[in-house]
This record gives C-alpha cells, sequence and structure tokens, in this order.
C-alpha cells in the first residue's frame, strides 16, 4: 500500500526572477488520491505542469514508478503512465465525446501505418474494439447518452467529466486532475467527488490541485500546502485542518473558521 | 469506341491536368489536415518535376526510378526544413516554404542544367492517363483508409487542440514531419507524372501563383475529407475551361467564386467529415 509512485526530490523552476517552485520533496503514494493546495500563486499549477511536462525544471528530479521523466515531452510521459485535465477544459470540440474518448486511447491502439493500409480487416477489428473500450469509459463517468453528441455542445459538468475519461483512457498510472471543481455548482462538485472515490477504487492513483477545500477535505488520503513556491505542511486532512502555520500563514481567520466545521 | 478515342485525343491535356491537379490537392490536404499551412506545394511539385525530367533526359534512367527520385527528392528537402521551422506553431512554416519557392525558382532560372528560364523541353511522354488516374486512386484509398483509422483521429486532434492532442499521447513532432514529407512526396509526383505528359517545363510553372492555386483547390472543397480538396481541385481546374466564352473575364469570375466560396463555405463544398469506424455505431 505505501509504494511511492510519483517522487519528486528537490525540484525547483524559476522564470526569470521568479522562482515559482522552490526545491519542492513531494512522494505519492500509489493507490491515493494526494491533494495538492495553496493560495493563488502559491505555484500549484507549475509543479502540475512541470509533472506533466508542460514546463521545463530548472532543477530537481521527478520519477514515476522509480524511472526518471523529466525531458520527456508530454506526450511521452504519457506513454509513462501520466494522464491529465486542464483547469480550462481542453477538449476536441468538434468530435464526439465518444471519439475524444478514442483520441485519448491512441497510445494503447495497435495497428502501424503499412498495417492500416495493408489490412483494413484488422484496422476494422481494432477500432471496433476501442470503441466498446470507450463506451465502457463514458459509461464510467455516467455519460454514456451522450457518446454521439459533439464534446462541444456538452454542458460544462459534462465536458468535465469527458476529459476526466479521456484522460483515463490512456490507462494512466497516476491521473494529474487541474483544479476539477472549478466552475462547477455543489451538486456537480458531490458528484465528482463521488466518480474520482471510483476512478481510485480502479487502482488509478491521483494528485489533485483544487481550491475547493470541501472537496479536497473530503477525498484526499493525504494533502501538501503550497505557498511562495515551498511546501509548508503535509499530512492527512485532519492534520492540515489542525495546522496553525497552515491555517494562519495561508489559509486566513474566516477560512480557518469554515474548516472547522466542514 | 472511336467517339471515346477522339474525346481523349482532344481533352488529354484537360484530363491529366485533373488528375495532376487532384494528387496536388491532396499533398495540400495532408498538411492541412495536421493544422498546418504549407506554400511549399508548388516548389515540392517543381523539385519533383525537375529531379524527375533530368534523370530521364540526361541519364536515361528507367521510369520507375524517375518517379522514386521524383518523390524522395521533395522527401528530404521537407525533412531539412521542417526539422527547424515544425516545432515552432504558426506562421513559420508557411514563411519557410514560401522562401523555398523562391529559392528554386532562382535557382532554375541561373542554373545551366535545367536550362535557366526556358526550362527543359522534349521529355518523353512517359506517364499516361492510365497512370495518373491510377496513382490519383491509389492515394484517395489509401487516405480514405488513414482517416477511418486511429491515425486520422490523431491528425484530427491534433487540428483542434495541439496541447490536448500531446496530453492525450499524440507524438507531435513525428505526425507534423510525417504530414509534410508525405506532402512533399505527393507534389513530388504530381510535378514527375505532369513533366512526363506535357513533355515541357519551365520555372514559372512552380511559383507563388501555383503555390496559391494548390491551397484554393483545399480551401474550395474542404477539409473534412480527402475527396474534398480533390473536388476543388476538378471545380477550379475544368472552370477556366467552362468560362472560356468570357475571355479575359473568367480569372474574374474564377477569383470571386474562391472568395465567395471561402466567405460562405468555410468548411468548402464537400462539408461531411469521412466517417471513422465504429464512429456510427
Amino acid at each position: 500500500m505505501t509504494r511511492p509512485l510519483l517522487q519528486i526530490s528537490g525540484l525547483s523552476v524559476r522564470f526569470g526572477g521568479l522562482t515559482a517552485v522552490d526545491r519542492l520533496d513531494l512522494t505519492v503514494e500509489a493507490g491515493a488520491i494526494h491533494g495538492l493546495i495553496g493560495p493563488n500563486g502559491a505555484g500549484k499549477t507549475t509543479a502540475f505542469n512541470l509533472i506533466a511536462g508542460a514546463v521545463r525544471r530548472s532543477a530537481g528530479e521527478i520519477r514515476l514508478d522509480g524511472a526518471p521523466v523529466e525531458g520527456l515531452p508530454p506526450y511521452a510521459r504519457v506513454r509513462r503512465g501520466l494522464a491529465r485535465t486542464f483547469q480550462n477544459i481542453r477538449l476536441f470540440g468538434e468530435m464526439t465525446a465518444l471519439e475524444n474518448i478514442l483520441a485519448g486511447m491512441h497510445t494503447r491502439l495497435k495497428g502501424s501505418l503499412f498495417e492500416i493500409l495493408l489490412r483494413p480487416d484488422k484496422t476494422r477489428r481494432v477500432e471496433r474494439d476501442a470503441v466498446t473500450e470507450a463506451r465502457a469509459l463514458l459509461d464510467f463517468v455516467g455519460l454514456a447518452a451522450v457518446a454521439r453528441r459533439r464534446a462541444g455542445e456538452l454542458s460544462y459538468g459534462d465536458q468535465r467529466r469527458v476529459e476526466i475519461a479521456r484522460a483515463l483512457a490512456a490507462a494512466p498510472k497516476l491521473l494529474l486532475l487541474d483544479e476539477p471543481a472549478a466552475g462547477m455548482n455543489p451538486a456537480e462538485t458531490r458528484a465528482l467527488s463521488e466518480l474520482l472515490q471510483r476512478v481510485k477504487a480502479r487502482g488509478v492513483t491521483v494528485l489533485l490541485v483544487e481550491h475547493d477545500m470541501g472537496l479536497v477535505m473530503r477525498l484526499c488520503d493525504k494533502i501538501t500546502v503550497l505557498n511562495f513556491g515551498r511546501k509548508i505542511a503535509e499530512g492527512a486532512p485532519r492534520e492540515i485542518r489542525a495546522d496553525r502555520q497552515v491555517i494562519e500563514a495561508y489559509l486566513g481567520a474566516e477560512s480557518a473558521h469554515a474548516l472547522a466545521s466542514p | 469506341m472511336a467517339q471515346i478515342d477522339d474525346f481523349l485525343w482532344t481533352y488529354q491535356n484537360l484530363l491529366a491536368s485533373l488528375g495532376v491537379n487532384g494528387l496536388l490537392a491532396l499533398s495540400m490536404y495532408v498538411v492541412l489536415a495536421i493544422g498546418q499551412l504549407s506554400l511549399g506545394q508548388a516548389a515540392f511539385m517543381g523539385l519533383g518535376a525537375y529531379a524527375s525530367a533530368l534523370l530521364t533526359l540526361k541519364l536515361d534512367a528507367p521510369f520507375p526510378a524517375v518517379i522514386a527520385a521524383s518523390m524522395l527528392v521533395p522527401a528530404a528537402v521537407a525533412l531539412v526544413i521542417g526539422a527547424p521551422t515544425l516545432r515552432l506553431s504558426g506562421v513559420y512554416l508557411a514563411l519557410a516554404t514560401v522562401s523555398l519557392g523562391e529559392i528554386l525558382r532562382v535557382v532554375l532560372v541561373e542554373s545551366d542544367l535545367t536550362g535557366g528560364a526556358l526550362g527543359l523541353s522534349g521529355i518523353p511522354e512517359k506517364a499516361g492517363l492510365p497512370l495518373i488516374f491510377a496513382c490519383l486512386a491509389l492515394a484517395l484509398v489509401a487516405f480514405t483508409l488513414i482517416c477511418r483509422s486511429r491515425i486520422g483521429r490523431a491528425m484530427e486532434a491534433i487540428r483542434e487542440d495541439e496541447i490536448a492532442a500531446s496530453a492525450s499521447g499524440i507524438d507531435l513532432p513525428a505526425y507534423k514531419m510525417a504530414a509534410l514529407v508525405a506532402s512533399a512526396m505527393l507534389a513530388g509526383l504530381a510535378g514527375a507524372l505532369n513533366a512526363h505528359i506535357s513533355s515541357f517545363i519551365s520555372p514559372n510553372e512552380y511559383g507563388f501563383d501555383a503555390a496559391v492555386t494548390i491551397l484554393s483547390f483545399a480551401l474550395l472543397g474542404g477539409i473534412g475529407s480527402p475527396f474534398g480538396p480533390v473536388i476543388g481541385a476538378f471545380i477550379l481546374t475544368l472552370l477556366p475551361e467552362l468560362l472560356r466564352p468570357l475571355h479575359d473575364y473568367r480569372l474574374v469570375v474564377n477569383g470571386l467564386i474562391i472568395v465567395f466560396a471561402v466567405l460562405f463555405m468555410p468548411h468548402g463544398l464537400l462539408v461531411w467529415p469521412i466517417g471513422r469506424i465504429g464512429a456510427k455505431a
């Protein structure tokens, strides 16, 4: 249970004079939902982008399942077992929900260019099987009914779900979620929370960057708190909730009250 | 039969242009299909035409080898251009390919080997209509198979959102390079076929005007399916012939049709995208 899946040590990134992430050490255990929180500008999203490969590190090491991944572009990290979603949803809007999931399965679908050109029968079989699996994934996130709809015309909450399903389609070891509850109403957030529990039950480890404290406290096994690019606290939700440094230096008095009665 | 022979003999040049322009439209399509803009299709065509004509005239090389070379030479140039420009997003590929056209034109005009501004003439007619249309049909079948597969889906994903495509595990640099190289090879093939049926080539045929004409094939037809650009090429090749009674005004009408097509049919004439396997299920 306590096998480390993601190990980050001494990770730093500087943009000109600004150190956005400063010597961050972070370990995500396999099978856990790990929360990464902090006020605006704390470096959460930068840390997230460093892990996903969208930003290059200045120093430090990122290991996934023991193997270093720094220097690999985002698409190569997907093959290593890292899939992500985006804060401002990025679906293929003109494609159907189903096709979005199929695009997410890209790295797992077999068939070289030559097979596609010379063995149409085989390609047809591969694609048929892929469609079956993609439908199952849409069903998993509760969207079987909209499989044939254009992704761009789905509701906001549904688009979030399609994006999570597309990331799961890569069969990742670690799922990186960038503020999945942003812009959601309380009912949608509850449904998201329930979905993420089921993602965890599938055996997928989750690293969650999120502003919604209620969701983070309810869902996460472990929470890391960043401020000004540095880790200021780490522990179980109830430890973070009681951490004076977190409450005073970061959350402030108002939120401290909110946390006392979740 | 006599009537068919008559027809073929009268319209041989026009029919050959249809086939060649269809291939050029497909070469434009491959690049546009992944959201890139190349204005070097005419230059790639010129490279193929000159490489093949020189091999035939100077070395008397066997025709299959000539055809292979007409695809490999532009492919090598595409690799050289693509390596630095495809890493960047935006208009860099368009700029680099425009420059390629200009460089090629200057080299062709100045070089004695290529016959200078007069070009090369007396190229034997080794490419007949059957070969040209077989190439076009083969290319269309290949693109249809690719479009319906995971590769076609990945290309559409790149066209829609490169960052999301990369996050889905799609190897962006490899796809962009493969598309540019495939596009250069098709244009080179079209150039070689054209050279070996019209028997004469000159630097003027591969300038910026030609590049824009090839782009307009794809814009008119639409890039939702490989058939769109080919239909666009057929229309824009036949149109000047049909408008011949208008004399000099036909170019104006030609231009107006393109403007209206782009304004009122932004997805092109053929708006139906190609169905992927299982997508209708």
